[in-house]
């Protein structure tokens, strides 16, 4: 009931404006001179944004195929005329492969020291650089099987986002329920897959870092952090869409859904921020609470902004029914949330890298700059390829006539 | 309380209701209220409520059991008794913060509940105001004071809605 009007479904087409892609090119160049900056003055720190960004966008990229996977097996109406945006986002996912091939070829050549374990003796007892306490953990952390694991949990993740993609174009020239409900296997298949081969993503790339300390949250945490971003990145993307004129199937009953979703996912990242610092603030043991000495004594005020950004200001601003179905406190509380999750991954990685001398500076933000118009330039190619409608979704209706009270 | 003269209209389905209410409210007639056995999408709306001003409410009752609770922990463990607990400092913040959790929760939805009772006129042993007792299983009622109605227009328009019967009686709603 309520009072919404007939609103036609029909294929759009997008087109991206000169406008944007000059701005991702320009943002693309502000990238390269940074990369070229960082590899010129301290190749440390280069090598440490490299893997920040990349692992941030990556996150990004698969949280799309999470998105859709969620939705999938919920059998959800109200996100289906919005599905093409985390299905364009999973196509940076090849992109962020390549970047981790890099990563990885420059570590087997010696060229980055990111990751302490990968070095030479570092098991070996007769060695002076021997370290007793990684030499336990060489079993699982060595160059050979996390090579191996890499390539078999980026393959999965490929064919998985690449084949929900395929059913959902196919979807739409053949209309029915025949993808939906092969969507809705692959992607209860998924779900455990994609729990299992992300954390090991989590313990491979980001905390084998600090390869001392371990935490068995991990992985969960920064699921709640890439996933926030990822919301935040989709409703964003909506707002732009339909201020360009396309999507006008969305309503303000959709903006207020995303809405929920941000507000809800930041205060979940927020609980499991506490859940893994409580625990060790509490046991006090050396080994585990070096971790946040380091962060809270040379990173003290980027310890404080990271909670005040991604859960302060977005839980008073968003609470309200209201603020959720303003699109200019969405954009705000969304790029809030997206640069308050690069400071969370920045204090994540900086301490174990760089070290107590490291800062934000022009190889951080130009190299976040870079990544970001390499990751728009191909999310916004990949959505011009399909419809941004789904116009023969079983449950485009459904999605045309949500209504949240 | 006391009573008051009341056109009460009596229907079988919600559909029929619904019409009769935006109806009634084009004509520019005064609706007491609609009883009906569960909500029905839309009536709300329909009857021109406002919304709820109980999330206000809930934010002022979260607020008081946040202070409290963090005030109750502070004062225990960092003034009334302060002990060496792991040798962590008396007044460790990040300790009090799942009990200021679950006791904002918990205000917040004690402190809800107590203000729709109050609110709504529906705390213990109230008496239940309602046109019909089949409004509680399968009777949709409109009540419509009779003082600012016309009682043949009503009954005709209700009637053409398809009202099963249409009555003007003295109660308390």
């Amino acid at each position: 009931m309520g009072h919404h009007h007939e609103v036609a479904v029909h294929e759009e087409k997008f087109v991206v404006p000169a406008r944007l892609r000059n701005i991702t090119f320009g943002l693309m160049g502000i990238g390269l001179v940074a990369i070229v900056v960082g590899l010129m003055t301290d190749s440390h720190r280069f090598w440490a944004n490299f893997l920040l960004n990349n692992w941030y966008f990556l996150g990004v990229a698969l949280m799309g195929t999470l998105f859709l996977a969620t939705q999938s097996v919920s059998n959800a109406g109200w996100s289906a005329g919005f599905k093409r945006i985390p299905e364009a986002m999973a196509t940076y996912l090849p992109y962020a492969f390549a970047g981790f091939a890099i990563i990885i070829f420059s570590v087997l050549m010696h060229w980055n020291h990111t990751y302490h374990w990968t070095h030479e003796g570092i098991a070996d007892p007769t060695s002076p650089d021997f370290d007793e306490i990684i030499a336990e953990k060489v079993a699982y952390l060595n160059l050979p099987f996390m090579i191996g694991r890499v390539v078999v949990i980026f393959t999965l993740w490929y064919l998985f986002s690449r084949t929900m993609r395929r059913n959902s174009l196919a979807e739409d020239l053949q209309g029915g329920f025949k993808m939906l409900k092969r969507n809705k296997t692959i992607s209860a298949i998924f779900l455990p897959v994609f729990a299992v081969s992300w954390a090991m993503a989590c313990w491979d790339f980001i905390m084998s870092i600090d390869t001392h300390w371990y935490s068995t949250i991990f992985w969960v945490y920064h699921f709640a952090a890439a996933w926030v971003t990822a919301i935040s990145i989709i409703a964003l993307t909506v707002i732009y869409l339909r201020r360009a004129g396309y999507l006008s199937i969305v309503s303000e009953h959709h903006m207020h859904d995303l809405g929920k979703f941000m507000f809800a996912f930041s205060i979940f990242w927020t609980y499991i921020w506490l859940s893994q610092f409580l625990l060790i603030f509490y046991a006090n043991i050396p080994e585990e609470s070096i971790y946040y000495q380091e962060r809270f004594e040379h990173f003290k005020l980027l310890f404080w902004i990271n909670l005040v950004i991604n859960f302060i200001v977005p839980f008073l601003l968003f609470m309200t029914r209201g603020s959720k179905r303003n699109e200019n406190m969405m954009i705000l509380v969304g790029v809030l949330l997206i640069i308050g999750k690069w400071i969370d991954l920045y204090i994540g990685i900086m301490p174990g890298t760089v070290g107590s001398h490291a800062h934000i500076g022009f190889v951080e933000i130009g190299m976040f700059l870079g990544f970001m118009g390499l990751f728009v330039f191909v999310f916004t190619r990949s959505l011009t390829k399909a419809s941004l409608v789904p116009t023969k979704h079983p449950y485009i209706k459904e999605f045309v006539t949500h209504e949240v009270m | 309380m006391s009573t008051q003269k009341y056109i009460i209209g009596t229907f079988n389905d919600e559909e029929p209701l619904l019409e009769a209410v935006k109806e009634v409210r084009a004509a520019g007639t005064p609706i007491h209220e609609c009883y009906t056995p569960f909500p029905v999408h839309g009536l709300d709306e329909a009857l021109g409520y406002r919304r709820s001003r109980l999330p206000r409410a809930a934010f002022m009752f979260g607020v008081l059991g946040f202070s409290l609770a963090l005030f109750m922990q502070a004062w225990m463990l960092g003034f009334d008794w302060p002990m060496n607990i792991g040798g962590k400092p008396a007044l460790a913040w990040p300790d009090f913060v799942p009990v200021t959790f679950e006791l904002t929760v918990l205000i917040t939805a004690l402190g809800m509940v107590g203000t729709y009772l109050v609110a709504s006129g529906f705390l213990p042993g109230a008496e239940a105001k309602m046109p019909d007792i089949r409004c509680t299983s399968h009777v949709f009622c409109i009540a419509i004071p009779s003082n600012t109605a016309d009682y043949d227009k009503m009954h005709a328009l209700l009637m053409r809605h398809g009202a099963d019967e249409v009555a003007e009686r003295e109660i308390e709603l």
